[in-house]
């Protein structure tokens, strides 16, 4: 009695069975049709691996049985959240291999275009991030303020979601005579209610606790596995292509690239991707304010479309800043009608890939978390 | 004092017997129509769109609409369930909610089972839904109903505690476990609510933070043990879909939703008979009649189901881990620190 025993006891005996999880392709928060088998022991996800090709639509291919502008609406159809920024690098590899100057009108209503369709997709993400966290205002606060923008893309180009308004050379119509003021209304107006969602759900405490020091990206895995956008910048590393290498006319703008910092956990959790976006939307409104100031009002919108889109022989790879990372196109012509082969770099695609890594030993609720704080199109994933 | 006006009217018959059963269960009926109502309103405003404008009047009808649509749905039996428990389980979970109702005073004259033990007996019947959820996770034989029912047995036990602790607490200061004689020592203007202290000498404000505080112990327990938002793990619906009730269709989903409204009742109730006086006025004599009394008590009751509709609204949800800590980390020490210092209040006047 009274001696200290030391009690031995064999933790493999306590061992108990993993359970297999099939989560999805029907499932809430996997953000459309993505499976994943999950390993649970317990709560805690000991292995994560997702199966994709569910909404597989065999887009390479099928490009390479259209001519060159029919390309686009199926290019609409890869991420249909951020349409107008899908167009863009397939539509910049063209006018490259063709040589095609465009107007300055177009590029600043490109800049226009997609820069509102990256607030808009962010504000998705934001929603759905929230909408995994279990919040629901936050996501109708969101969509009622993407409707606004949805409304001018509407007017442009008379698609609410697959615009297919870019062309080659330049734009499908010409911009409303109301155009600018409309925008300037609505940059006022996100500028205004963006900080209620900040009230409402990213500085709530239950909300920080849910995603700060979850999910943690490293930034040598992010580089490693060649994430790019608010997943790369999230994890402290200062890469964006409208900066970094400036495409069509983003050197004029002022703005900053927005990098995670921590604030409130780690470097590169969901927390800081998530607030990557945020401030992304109002880096977003700056560029679009700068951008219908300085655009010419003069100027004919279909000046250099050519009258039959037939690229040279050659290849290129063009790339472009989607809201959701790198997005680029690998066209190779050989002079025909039809581009020879379109090979798409997919920003979920590669995004989506370091989940497994970097989900593993977290709560199956984190998991989810994670799986949202990717910001993933399934669309963009199978193509 | 006869605690029943039906015995009163027609003595103590079966008949008596069976409306005093009757009558809770049409006010359950008519306000969880009202409750569901309330939420689809309250979301919509909450959310700024209109909800609901077509069935009735500003869509007043809705929930008669989806009760009735619950209704006619397939009752759909999944082939591996365990039938009699994934059949039981639902009614298993109503008849526990409803049987909470026992021993709610709705006025001094009417009280379905006036006993001694009120409160315990609610806590006890209330710990039925725990079983309820068990089997109808488990007899679902899926992994998400599973994982549900693990999740909320977890929950609505550790929430018990904190919970148990808070009503202990008012039972000291009023000496009684009766829900009737709680509300009664309440009467007067609204500062002899427990929630300020309770009837006491002018000092009594020096305690008041250690009553507000055992009164939120309790609102965040009762959210927990209800699984309302921000503690809706086990129904937690981005995780694990539906959670305990994935399977369950039609009547028997009904029969779930039914118990979750009854159950939000139930914690309204014990929270304003606790802290906000129960059926009395809050001002002294102002509209104290005997047939105002039934109204101001649904009244703060169903502020209380407001406030969790509100709170639905407005939260993320929890983490199972951050839940557990919460409850046994923070809820339990501070319910401790109020019974303790609420005690010696006691004992001082």
């Amino acid at each position: 009695m009274g001696e200290k025993r030391k009690i031995e006891i064999d933790y493999s005996q306590l061992d108990s069975e993993r359970m297999r999880l099939n989560v999805g392709p029907q499932h809430p928060s996997t953000h459309g049709v993505l499976r994943l088998e999950v390993e649970l022991d317990g709560e805690i996800v000991t292995d994560v691996v997702p199966h994709i090709g569910y909404l597989h639509r065999c887009f390479e291919k099928h490009a390479e049985n259209m001519e060159y502008p029919q390309v686009v609406p199926y290019i609409d159809r890869m991420d249909y959240i951020s349409s107008m920024n899908n167009e863009w690098p397939y539509i910049m590899g063209i006018e490259k291999l063709m040589g095609i100057k465009v107007p300055e009108k177009v590029e600043y209503l490109r800049v226009i275009v997609a820069e509102l369709n990256r607030i808009a997709n962010h504000q998705i993400a934001i929603a759905t991030f929230g909408l995994d966290a279990g919040a629901f205002t936050p996501l109708l606060w969101l969509f009622r303020d993407r409707e606004y923008i949805l409304a001018i893309l509407e007017k442009l180009s008379g698609g609410r979601l697959l615009y297919n308004y870019f062309r080659v050379g330049g734009m499908a119509n010409d911009i409303y005579p109301t155009f600018k003021e409309e925008v300037l209304d609505v940059v006022k107006q996100i500028r205004k209610t963006m900080p209620e969602i900040l009230d409402l759900l990213i500085n709530n405490k239950i909300f920080i606790d849910r995603t700060a020091n979850v999910g943690i990206l490293p930034a040598d895995v992010a580089i490693n596995y060649g994430c790019t956008g608010p997943m790369l910048r999230g994890s402290g590393v200062n890469y964006d292509l409208r900066r970094t290498e400036p495409y069509s006319i983003y050197d004029r703008f002022d703005f900053e690239v927005q990098v995670g910092k921590g604030e409130m956990g780690t470097v590169g959790d969901c927390w800081d991707r998530n607030i990557v976006r945020y401030r992304e939307v109002l880096e977003s409104c700056k560029i679009i304010e700068q951008a219908v100031q300085q655009m010419p009002t003069e100027g004919d919108i279909k000046e250099a479309i050519p009258k039959k889109v037939r690229a040279p022989k050659g290849e290129i790879y063009c790339k472009a800043e989607n809201p959701k990372g790198e997005l680029g196109f690998y066209i190779v012509s050989d002079g025909k009608n039809n581009p020879y082969r379109i090979k798409a770099r997919a920003t979920s695609f590669n995004n989506l890939s370091v989940l497994p890594e970097i989900s593993k030993g977290y709560m199956f609720a984190d998991l989810i978390m994670i799986l949202g704080s990717i910001d993933i199109v399934l669309g963009e994933v199978d193509r | 004092m006869e605690y029943n006006f039906i015995h009163s009217l027609i003595d103590n018959t079966i008949l008596a017997i069976i409306l005093i059963t009757l009558l809770p269960l049409g006010f359950v009926v008519i306000y969880a129509l009202i409750a569901i109502l309330g939420e689809l309103k309250i979301a919509s405003f909450v959310q700024e769109r209109l909800g609901p404008m077509r069935t009735g009047w500003k869509g007043t009808m809705q929930p008669v609409a989806e009760v009735v649509k619950l209704l006619q749905k397939e009752d759909i039996t999944p082939d591996a369930a365990d039938k009699p428990l994934f059949n039981l389980a639902p009614f298993l979970m109503f008849a526990g909610a409803f049987a909470g109702f026992a021993v709610i005073p709705f006025s001094p004259f009417f009280i379905p089972a006036n006993i001694e033990l009120g409160l315990f007996y609610l806590f006890a019947i209330g710990s039925l839904a725990v079983i309820g959820l068990v089997m109808g996770g488990w007899a679902s034989n899926n992994k998400y109903s599973l994982l549900g029912a693990m999740r909320s047995v977890a929950q609505i036990i550790s929430y018990e505690v904190p919970a148990a602790m808070a009503i202990l607490t008012v039972a000291m200061m009023a000496n009684s476990l009766n829900l009737n004689e709680i509300s009664a020592n309440q009467s007067g203007w609204f500062w002899n609510w427990y929630i300020f202290g309770g009837p006491g000498p002018i000092w009594k404000i020096f305690f008041i933070p250690f009553t507000i505080g055992i009164a939120l112990i309790y609102l965040v327990s009762s959210l927990a043990e209800t699984n309302r938002t921000p503690f809706d793990i086990p129904e937690g619906e981005s995780e694990i879909v539906a959670g305990y009730h994935t399977e369950y269709s039609g009547m028997k989903f009904a029969m779930f939703f039914f118990a979750e409204y009854a159950n939000m009742f139930i914690v309204a109730s014990i929270i304003s008979y606790l802290f906000f006086g129960g059926w009395n006025s809050p001002f002294g004599d102002f509209l104290n009649y005997w047939w105002m009394q039934p109204i101001w008590f649904i009244l703060k009751s169903f502020f209380f189901v407001f406030v969790a509709i509100w709170l639905r609204w407005t939260l993320p949800r929890l983490r199972v881990d951050q839940l557990m800590y919460m409850s046994w980390k923070v809820l339990l020490p501070m319910s401790f620190l109020c019974f303790l210092v609420l005690g010696i209040y006691m004992m001082l006047i």
